[in-house]
């Protein structure tokens, strides 16, 4: 048990992370709090003034704003749903034994190492460019018309990108959940006549949902912030179609340089964050208690 | 854990130091495009380093879209970064107004500062003050497949209408063998699509502003304009086309799917390279096109080398600016590399120089730089300056938000009228929010 | 019986995880393939490409233009110092919030992940701002520092997830020898942790290694990493799928090298409180 001395010990070796986290929370959080009721613009500097709530209301007004909060969760939940699930079947698949495991291991985690500017520019230029890319080329070969992905159908595109990035994390976290998993139990169920769909369900399942749990929620953190992928594909286009709320925000600030715009727009941001946050752990934060 | 915190502050304090530099030297960092012309320059830095054995130049290289970001962020904040700045004509007369860039009018006599060409000096000089010293200069112009023409039965006039155009697209199509009668910008971005557009529409008569700063997108000459435009891409044009900025065109015009294009005159110079191209001797070249209203389809850019004020290193920088951008430097690339690669459409010089006139493209570059002025660029009086933008802050902005509404409806999502009343609608907005309208 | 079709079985696994593992690593090996192809040959049917000469001419291209070296030492300067700067903060937090819990050490916990909620474009100027006036734009310094602070709260709930694994009979007994707070750290948690925190080691310095927005905001030369380097070479004027590809190759082959070797250490530590 925690003795008195060692809980002032504790408190002391806590207190550099929560120091430093905390100054980096309010520091910034704090200027772009007060640049968010400026009208500050970056090429105009020095006529900044007050501006109120009025930074607040035309960020919210914008038609663009609705539209980037749903791509938001859209990006979000269609990127857990393919690593989910797309890691549970992988790990299952790579939990059996078979030749050259390690390997296949390998190059089923190598997405995860590649910064994400390269996989977008990947993708876009060389996989699904319309004329020049490999989809074009296979189409072309098989007498179909080329799909133009990034035009047609692009937040559905930047979601398999982002997928892509995050599978071989979800597929990792699963595997080594499944590696745990306890065999006796499992042989017995069989014997007793359990096929692999009930032993799946009622067996391997429950032993994934901390694993699950923590591959969504370190997920999510990561997924609402998604930036870069759609910075170097779609530019947020076409119109707004894959705009989401961190690109609205750098849309503001760096292209129209209106950073009270922008500053509003981030404190937003995190305010939805946290909603999300909020329900998550609701949901299924009991998983994460020992 | 005593002994890791110490090494730990031993190697930060180590790496501080290792970054020191030599107390000797001047070295300024230059902010650059990657484009073939800058490339060429980090080349041919022996030369410089000759002339200026003690200034050591450290090159930043940046797509476009991240160099202006970056650079207006610095030189917004006064951060300090830069020391030479690559900004093109639409950056220069803010900044200059708003005096974030040294005046060059101090540079040395032999620079030849009145051999500029007028239109490109007009456009950086703010108040009598030259703020940048142009590196290369180019309009746009009409590049087109002699042998498709030929095979089609048309002959390009120097100066042809937009019917004209429409004829020869639709008469060199042949979708089933990938050849495209006209390829042309389809990107959303303020430059990309819009740089297009914006020319294609002064020479239908429109304008982006009237006099009172009201937007005119509901206008009929934009309207005819996004339809023929429309027209033109989805009748002749590649697939995806709303996805091809520059490159993407210039890949394909390489390729020979193209039977004509429209964009930057620096293209011709790809594009008659056989080491890169597969027609590059089956091109000719034509003024960018008109419908008979007073203005052409054509635009105005030039890239240009500035210096932040506040920089530290000026002396250093301006030696670097009036090398980079003087006649010395025209020879110097011409003797290494052929006069074709010359950076163009900046000194009148150049276009005097017969070797020079061999080039294919030159004459018709020159004359599509003289036939735009960014004072006057539209058929009617506007309140702005610049041919394919508006110099305002606010118009990266509203430009690049109308671009991806007309590239939506390239794309098919929407209909020309609903990006047309899209454009009015957040353009009218902006305006207001800016204060230049009530 | 049973063994035939567990062999028609066998079959069926290793073919289809083959499969689905090339189809996955896919894109990579295409950057490799085409980093060594011509420009004109990169943009060809896949067929073509597979045909066509094999060059070193993008390496050397890109070699000439820009300094790989120095955007490597960089990163390997940012991701290496940043993690052990964010190990040496974590880990006495973690052991604090694992064994000597208190009423709010969830919400701590919590609320140190929600800093991480905040879009970095939105505190891109301040940030600037910040930098600028004490002199760390473009410093290596400068950078670690906020590379630290942004994984920090991943870093420490991997590290607390970890050591709670550790069964808290072991430390009982071990201070009722006598055994004082340091002796406790050094001697009977680390080397029982070695795993976990070699694998948050190891997903710290992916991580950072990867951090494609402050390490371009941040930075212009002198500390420019390799996300830097390859943003010169995405969307330059002219064909450029061959050297993008070979800047893309050389930017991560180091981290794909490292993940290869270590992939056992990675996955070790990645139970999350899952193994009992």
């Amino acid at each position: 048990m925690a003795t008195k001395h060692s809980r002032m010990a504790a408190r002391l070796m806590v207190s550099p992370a929560v120091i430093l986290l905390f100054l980096w929370m309010i520091v910034p959080l704090g200027m772009t709090l007060y640049f968010s009721l400026l009208r500050y613009n970056l090429l105009m500097p020095g006529m900044e003034s007050w501006a109120g709530l009025d930074n607040y209301r035309y960020f919210i007004g914008q038609s663009a704003f609705w539209q980037a909060l749903g791509n938001t969760l859209a990006l979000v939940g269609g990127v857990l749903a393919i690593t989910v699930l797309g890691g549970i079947a992988l790990a299952l698949l790579l939990d059996q034994p078979f030749k050259g495991q390690g390997v296949v291991r390998v190059l089923v985690i190598a997405p995860f190492f590649v910064m994400p500017t390269v996989s977008a520019l990947v993708w876009k230029n060389m996989l699904m460019n319309p004329v020049n890319g490999i989809f074009a080329h296979i189409a072309k070969a098989l007498g179909l018309q080329p799909f133009d992905f990034l035009a047609h159908a692009p937040l559905a595109s930047i979601i398999v990108i982002v997928a892509w990035s995050w599978l071989p994390f979800a597929t990792l976290i699963l595997l080594t959940a499944l590696q745990s998993l306890d065999r006796e139990q499992m042989e017995a169920a069989e014997m007793d006549g359990a096929n692999w769909l009930n032993r799946f369900l009622y067996l391997t399942l429950p032993h994934l949902t901390r694993s699950i749990t923590v591959v969504v929620l370190i997920q999510t953190i990561f997924l609402l912030s998604v930036f870069a992928e759609i910075l170097v594909t779609t530019n947020g286009g076409p119109g707004t179609a894959s705009t989401n709320l961190p690109y609205l925000v750098y849309a503001q600030s760096l292209l129209n340089f209106d950073v009270g715009g922008g500053s509003a727009g981030g404190i937003v941001a995190v305010i939805l964050a946290n909603i999300v946050a909020v329900f998550l752990m609701r949901m299924i934060g009991k998983n994460l208690e020992t | 854990m005593k002994l890791t915190c110490r090494a730990l502050l031993g190697v930060t304090v180590a790496l501080g130091l290792s970054g020191a530099a030599l107390a000797e030297e001047t070295t300024i960092t230059v902010a650059t495009v990657n484009n073939g012309d800058m490339i060429r320059m980090q080349g041919l830095m022996d030369a410089f380093y000759a002339k200026y054995p003690d200034i050591k130049v450290e090159w930043v290289t940046l797509e476009e879209n991240v160099l202006r970001q970056k650079v207006t962020t610095d030189i917004a904040t006064k951060g300090g970064q830069f020391d030479v700045l690559t900004i093109g004509t639409y950056e220069v007369p803010i900044w200059g107004k708003a005096g974030w860039l040294v005046s060059l009018n101090d540079l040395p006599a032999d620079y030849d500062v009145d051999d500029l060409l007028p239109a490109i000096r007009g456009g950086l000089t703010v108040d009598g003050n030259l703020y940048a010293a142009p590196f290369y200069g180019e309009s746009s112009m009409v590049m087109y497949r002699t042998d498709l023409m030929e095979k089609a039965g048309l002959t390009m006039p120097e100066a042809p209408t937009w019917a004209f155009i429409k004829e020869a697209a639709a008469a060199m199509t042949d979708k089933a063998n990938e050849v495209y009668g006209i390829c042309l910008r389809g990107k959303a971005g303020w430059g990309e699509n819009m740089a297009f557009l914006t020319a294609m529409s002064n020479s239908y008569g429109a304008k982006w502003f009237d006099m009172d700063w009201k937007p005119q997108f509901d206008s009929a000459a934009w309207k005819e304009t996004l339809t023929d435009y429309l027209a033109l891409l989805n009748e002749y044009g590649p697939p995806g086309a709303s996805n091809n900025g520059f490159n993407e065109n210039l890949a394909l015009f390489q390729q020979g799917k193209c039977g004509m294009w429209i964009d930057a005159t620096v293209a011709a110079s790809f594009v008659t390279n056989p080491k890169d191209s597969t027609v590059a001797d089956k091109v000719g070249f034509a003024l960018a096109p008109d419908t008979g209203k007073g203005k052409r389809g054509n635009w105005l850019w030039a890239w240009n080398l500035g210096i932040p004020a506040g920089t530290e290193k000026l002396d250093a920088a301006k030696a670097f600016v009036g090398w980079a951008t003087s006649k010395e430097y025209t020879a110097l690339v011409a003797e290494k590399e052929g006069w074709a690669n010359v950076p163009p459409g900046t000194r009148s010089s150049l276009y005097a120089n017969p070797e020079y006139a061999k080039v294919p493209f030159a004459k018709m570059t020159l004359d599509s730089i003289n036939a735009a002025d960014p004072t006057k660029p539209t058929v009617d009086e506007v309140p702005y300056v610049g041919v394919q933008f508006v110099a305002i802050p606010e118009f990266q902005g509203i430009g690049t938000a109308v671009g991806q509404q007309f590239s939506a409806a390239l794309a098919g999502s929407i209909s020309a009228d609903e990006a047309l009343a899209k454009a009015q609608e957040l353009t009218t907005a902006e305006m207001t929010r800016a204060g230049y309208l009530k | 019986m049973a063994r035939k079709s567990s062999a028609t079985r066998q079959a069926v696994v290793t073919i289809s995880a083959w499969t689905v593992g090339l189809v996955i690593f896919f894109p990579i090996l295409w950057i490799i393939v085409l980093s060594f192809k011509s420009e004109g040959d990169a943009i060809g049917t896949p067929l073509a490409v597979l045909t066509s000469a094999w060059t070193l001419d993008s390496y050397v291209e890109v070699q000439e233009r820009s300094n790989y070296l120095r955007h490597f030492w960089n990163s390997v300067v940012l991701s290496l110092g940043s993690t052990l700067i964010a190990l040496a903060i974590a880990i006495p937090a973690a052991w604090a919030m694992a064994f000597a819990p208190g009423r709010r050490t969830k919400d701590l916990l919590m609320w140190m992940l929600s800093t991480k909620m905040m879009p970095a474009v939105g505190v891109l100027v301040p940030m600037y701002l910040l930098f600028r006036d004490f002199g760390l734009l473009d410093t290596r310094v400068g950078l670690v520092g906020v590379l630290t602070l942004i994984n920090l709260p991943i870093v420490i709930w991997m590290l607390y997830t970890y050591f709670k694994e550790i069964p808290g009979e072991i430390l009982e007994a071990a201070r009722m020898d006598g055994a004082g707070l340091r002796a406790e750290i050094l001697y009977i948690l680390t080397p029982m942790a070695v795993p976990g925190i070699a694998s948050t080691l190891l997903l710290n310095v992916i991580l950072a290694w990867n951090e494609a927005f402050w390490t371009l905001q941040l930075t212009t030369s002198k500390a420019a990493p390799l996300t830097q380097f390859i943003a010169s070479y995405s969307s330059p004027e002219g064909l450029f799928y061959a050297k993008l590809s070979a800047a893309s190759t050389m930017a991560i082959a180091p981290i794909l090298i490292l993940g290869w070797f270590s992939q056992k250490q990675l996955v070790r530590g990645l139970t999350f409180g899952a193994v009992k």
